[in-house]
């Protein structure tokens, strides 16, 4: 096990991945000779040569496209969209082409592509450079979203969207980056896809959550430890989402509160909070409720900021609230 | 670039099965056979046949929502496209996408697209893997003039010219964009003119001519396969058919139905066959052997099973079905 920042472990999986199958490319704005906007392709240009080590114009459609059609026909490229927001740029490419291929190929054609991309909610970056729109891409059929919340998570994770045969956007939390964790040694140990963490496992209330938000429910989790004990559930792969486990999970406790950094209207929570309703009417003795983001754009200042995300304590009042509303 | 006549003849029976092929569709559209859009190339067929025949079957192709032809030429099955066209399990996309929608991973066609421009940067991608794994594929994007005015097409030269990457862009260019002409949805009245801007070179040729289309396209992908970059090749042209099927085609005189049935490309290579000393018995059998295919696959396609509601959720997600 070693000790790595955020950023590090995506850079090693990144490493291991293009030692092990020469078809692994990277391609992105600044990810060959400067390491990537935010340092995460360090080194590779080094190591793996400039054929495989792209750096690329601006230019997101085309650079998510080509790696698609570079998917198509052997490589299995990982292709950096730099921020979420420039997905938007790229849609196109992402929601019409990569997602459906396979469809309308009817199975002739794969496409074993990645995109990353970096969500930079909770830095101050503003309206343009901060939104989760994950459920943007979970809205699509044919795209696999995954998003990990620390250095194991974001690595594992990482690595099995390469090794998938269909095209994943994996989203990483700039907030994060330099946030510290366990990570294995060894270069096969992932962390497979549709398969969500169970943080801390708790008896009175699930807390489903995602992406930047998970730490922040665990220090709600924590401050209330003495009150209500918390099952936190970190989503890890928002679609397809492990509705398994938190189906039981819910079953068990009969409460459920959804976290998540995105608006609370039409986002992933939604479809989470629909999904329990459907499935364990009898078993939940509280209404579901979202803690998220309120509806309007990202604001940069920093106790603006701070107000727009959920906190811990807001958090924890939802938690509270689920618990003493709810029949026991 | 010499030709042989049998070499001819082949580029004739290519344009021929496209002609046919879509005729036929055309008719069970009118007919109500077919659901959905369709949207024909008759008039082009130059184009794809040209551009192809100078292909290997490794080489890779992207097209557009006009694409039969280009499928056909570089040789996607006739029987596997009717039956997408109307809907069948047999069909390329197992009969749930249609007509835009056509791909064959044995031929290199990565598919027709619904997307104006949406091909582009899949084929630069296909041009670009060829690169790193050292092959000596080539890459052809298909597309209209209408797509000229997509940022894509920009950045796809821009990235092309760049990475000299083994990419030929083929312009169709029959001066209308759905019902929109050239005129008013484009700067330049020459498409080829952007290469000029990106350092690659451009050629504007007629693409009615089916061995000026050929000559033009070997050049372009010798130069590809020799590692040499990407060319911007514009064939001018002319669809007869409306921009899809039912089209009443208002916009269009009959001075310009007229001078341009006269510039009719089958019409035009038949002269030529004739010029080339091939005898007009084989190309009549050539005719007659095209229409039996296509009106075999055609009723193979009809009598087929339609795509089964269990079947839709294939392939949404590789090794989910
Ligand atoms: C992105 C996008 N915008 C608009 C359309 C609608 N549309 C379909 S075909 C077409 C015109 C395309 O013209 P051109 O590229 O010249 O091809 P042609 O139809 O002449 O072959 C338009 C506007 C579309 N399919 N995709």
């Amino acid at each position: 096990m070693a000790r790595l920042k955020y950023w590090q472990a995506i850079n090693q999986a990144l490493r291991e991945e293009m030692a092990r199958d020469e078809a692994v490319c990277v391609l992105g704005e600044d990810v060959g000779a400067p390491g990537g906007p935010f340092g995460a392709t360090k080194g590779l240009l080094d190591e793996f040569g400039a054929a495989r080590v792209r750096d690329t114009p601006i230019s997101e459609a085309t650079i998510v496209g080509a790696a698609l059609g570079a998917s198509m026909t052997g490589l299995r490229p990982v292709v950096e969209v730099m921020f979420l927001d420039f997905m938007t740029v790229a849609m196109d490419q992402v929601v019409n082409q990569a997602a459906k291929v396979g469809y309308m190929s009817g199975g002739h054609y794969r496409a074993p592509m990645v995109v990353r991309t970096i969500c930079a909610s909770g830095r101050n970056t503003g309206p343009q450079h901060a939104q989760n729109l994950e459920a943007w891409l979970a809205h699509v059929p044919g795209l696999t979203v995954v998003w990990g919340s620390n250095p194991a998570d974001a690595r594992g994770l990482l690595k099995s969207a390469i090794r998938d045969d269909g095209p994943v956007v994996v989203i990483e939390s700039l907030a994060e980056w330099s946030r510290r964790g366990e990570v294995a040694d060894d270069p096969d140990a992932l962390v497979p896809i549709g398969v969500a963490a169970v943080r801390r496992p708790g008896t009175d209330v699930t807390v489903v959550t995602w992406g930047g938000a998970v730490h922040r429910v665990d220090a709600a989790a924590a401050a209330l430890a003495d009150e209500v004990d918390v099952e936190v559930i970190d989503l890890r792969t928002i679609s397809p989402w492990d509705r398994a486990t938190v189906l039981e999970s819910v079953r068990r406790t009969g409460r459920l509160v959804v976290v998540h950094d995105a608006v609370a209207a039409f986002g992933a929570g939604a479809e989470i909070a629909a999904t329990v309703a459907e499935h364990c009417f009898g078993d939940l003795r509280a209404p579901v409720t979202r803690v998220a983001a309120p509806f309007a754009p990202s604001p940069f200042p920093p106790q603006l900021e701070a107000a727009y995300l959920p906190q811990p304590g807001t958090i924890a009042d939802a938690i509270r609230a689920s618990v003493l509303q709810g029949v026991r | 670039m010499t030709v042989s006549a049998d070499q001819a003849l082949d580029l004739y029976r290519v344009m021929a099965t496209i002609r046919v092929f879509e005729t036929t569709a055309g008719s069970l559209f009118a007919a109500g056979e077919l659901p959905g859009f369709i949207h024909l190339s008759s008039g082009q067929e130059a184009v794809a046949a040209g551009v192809c025949s100078v292909l290997r079957r490794d080489d890779a192709l992207t097209t557009t929502h006009r694409g039969h032809g280009h499928c056909i030429a570089k040789g996607g099955k006739v029987f596997g496209m009717l039956a997408e066209l109307y809907g069948r399990a047999a069909g390329y996309g197992k009969g749930r996408s249609g007509s835009m929608h056509i791909a064959d991973s044995s031929a290199g066609i990565l598919g027709a697209n619904a997307i104006v421009g949406g091909g582009l940067p899949m084929a630069l991608g296909a041009a670009w893997s060829a690169q790193v794994r050292g092959e000596d594929r080539v890459a052809v994007a298909f597309f209209g003039d209408g797509a000229v005015a997509e940022g894509v097409f920009h950045e796809t030269l821009n990235l092309a010219a760049l990475w000299r990457l083994p990419l030929v862009l083929v312009c169709e260019n029959n001066r209308v964009a759905e019902m929109t002409p050239s005129s008013v949805h484009l700067a330049t009245t020459r498409v080829a003119d952007f290469a000029g801007p990106y350092a690659i070179p451009g050629a504007t040729v007629d693409g009615n001519d089916v061995l000026v289309v050929r000559d033009a396209a070997a050049t372009a992908v010798a130069r590809a396969r020799a590692g040499e970059g990407p060319t911007l090749l514009e064939c001018e042209t002319h669809r007869i058919r409306g921009h899809f099927e039912g089209d009443p085609l208002r916009y269009r005189s009959a001075e310009e139905t007229a001078a341009w049935a006269a510039r009719d490309p089958l019409v035009l290579f038949r002269a030529r066959l004739a010029e080339l000393g091939v005898p007009s018995a084989r190309v009549e059998a050539v005719d007659t052997e095209v229409a039996a295919e296509v009106r075999d696959a055609a009723a193979a396609a009809a009598a087929a099973a339609p795509a089964p509601v269990s079947s839709l959720l294939d392939d949404v997600r590789p090794g989910v079905s």
